[in-house]
């Protein structure tokens, strides 16, 4: 399944504790799409993500808003 | 078989904590971190806000610990919960407006919840006896670990040596006699340890990860809340705090007038909840209004942003001032003369 994140405007680290806490409550395999303003979750967002198990498909960014794409791992 | 203990670390991302944390993995002790934030951390990315800063690393320091630990990290938001703590500290401030012991106490308690919850057997922290004016000291650590409810759960794995039996030593889950007796304000033995565990490359030492330790900081937390009249606050509030000049010409306004670019950008994001100024006329800085201005205040508040552009030296300067309303004024004003913008402003 794909699920979305709308994370703008905030600052690290609460894109990072946003993405956190929607990851608990998908499974293995899901997408999240989390949509940020905030440029330091390119480094923060793949850090969490190396560190919990999950991993960053992809991170796009356009007109000043960046989507990462986390694939959840088994956490 | 022996039961794998588990430990819950709290991390910081200083070096003390990163070093806490490994000394438990040495003994083969699971150990997960935990950070919390409380919106007035020192992050590198509102350093990054100013061009001067760029070169810091743009990386979350808790999560690079843990990375280089290999634990998972749960970062909490306590942004809501941590307000009590700060409008309240039953124990007092430190030299600015660092409650730093009910912060300690506050954060090992929802420490000691998060581990119950997840069945973890006890907390750890980087602390060192000696190391802090007010939350490290020899009287005030028993303190942490009693009104938290730790109690000897709490192990500070840095200087465990001097001080009393804990339930994970006592219980033969670590060896004390592989923990460390560190302790004042020194940094070599931390430096040292970090060289023999092969980190390089670590946070400061000695911390400095929180805005209310700034003295600056803490002056312009005062003035808000006494321009308010009470205590209360909001993340944007204390966000705001963090970036540009605070000019504060008498009690009905505040200007925030950005430094550079950088700000410029940061306070762009905040056009929508404040009335904002910039010159039209010459290049300048964007300045946010908090407050109840008068039409007099608005035209010195025109004066002043005018003194901070390109303008300063011109004769007339055309500044607009756009409310949340979308309401526009143009103001063409002369710019205040720096000896003009009075000290006492200044916040």
């Amino acid at each position: 399944m794909k699920y979305e994140l709308d994370a703008r405007r905030l600052f690290c680290p609460m894109p990072v504790i946003r993405t956190q806490d929607r990851v608990a409550s998908l499974t293995e395999g899901d997408l999240l799409e989390v949509t940020c303003t905030d440029p330091g979750v390119k480094n923060d967002i793949p850090a969490w993500c190396r560190i919990n198990g999950h991993e960053v498909v992809s991170i796009e960014e356009s007109r000043g808003e960046i989507v990462v794409t986390v694939k959840v791992g088994k956490g | 078989m022996t039961q794998q203990r588990k430990a819950v670390a709290l991390i910081s991302g200083g070096l003390d904590s990163l070093l806490a944390a490994k000394v438990m993995l040495e003994q083969g002790i699971h150990v997960e971190g935990i950070n919390f934030y409380t919106g007035f951390c020192v992050e590198g990315h509102t350093h990054a806000i100013r061009k001067k800063d760029k070169a810091k690393p743009k990386r979350n320091n808790a999560l690079w610990s843990a990375e280089r630990l290999g634990i998972k990290l749960h970062i909490i938001d306590i942004v809501e919960e941590y307000k009590d703590v700060l409008i309240n500290p039953k124990h007092g401030y430190g030299a600015n407006m660092n409650p730093c012991l009910d912060c300690k106490v506050f954060m090992v308690k929802k420490a000691l919840q998060w581990a119950e919850e997840n069945d973890f057997d006890f907390i750890i922290t980087g602390e060192v006896v000696g190391q802090r004016p007010m939350s490290q000291r020899a009287e005030t650590m028993p303190i942490v670990a009693n009104e938290s409810g730790a109690e000897d759960r709490l192990l500070r794995p840095l200087c465990a040596q001097n001080l009393p039996l804990t339930l994970p030593e006592r219980e033969g889950w670590v060896d004390r006699d592989k923990l460390y007796d560190f302790s004042g304000r020194g940094r070599k033995p931390q430096m040292a340890l970090a060289a023999e565990f092969g980190f390089e490359d670590y946070a400061s030492p000695a911390g400095g990860c929180c805005f209310l330790t700034d003295e600056s900081y803490s002056k312009k937390l005062v003035d808000l809340w006494e321009s308010r009249g009470n205590r209360e606050y909001e993340m944007d509030d204390i966000m705001l705090l963090k970036v540009g000049r605070h000019i504060r010409p008498n009690e009905r306004m505040k200007l925030i007038v950005s430094r550079e670019e950088g700000e410029n950008n940061f306070m762009n994001g905040y056009k929508k909840i404040y009335t904002h100024l910039f010159a039209s006329s010459h290049p300048g800085p964007l300045a946010l209004l908090d407050g109840d201005p008068t039409e007099e205040d608005l035209q010195l508040a025109a004066q002043i942003v005018a003194r901070y552009g390109k303008g300063r030296t011109a004769d007339e300067v055309t500044v607009e001032a756009h409310t949340i309303d979308g309401e526009v004024q143009e103001l063409k004003v002369a710019p205040l003369n720096p000896h003009e913008i009075l000290e006492s402003w200044m916040v």
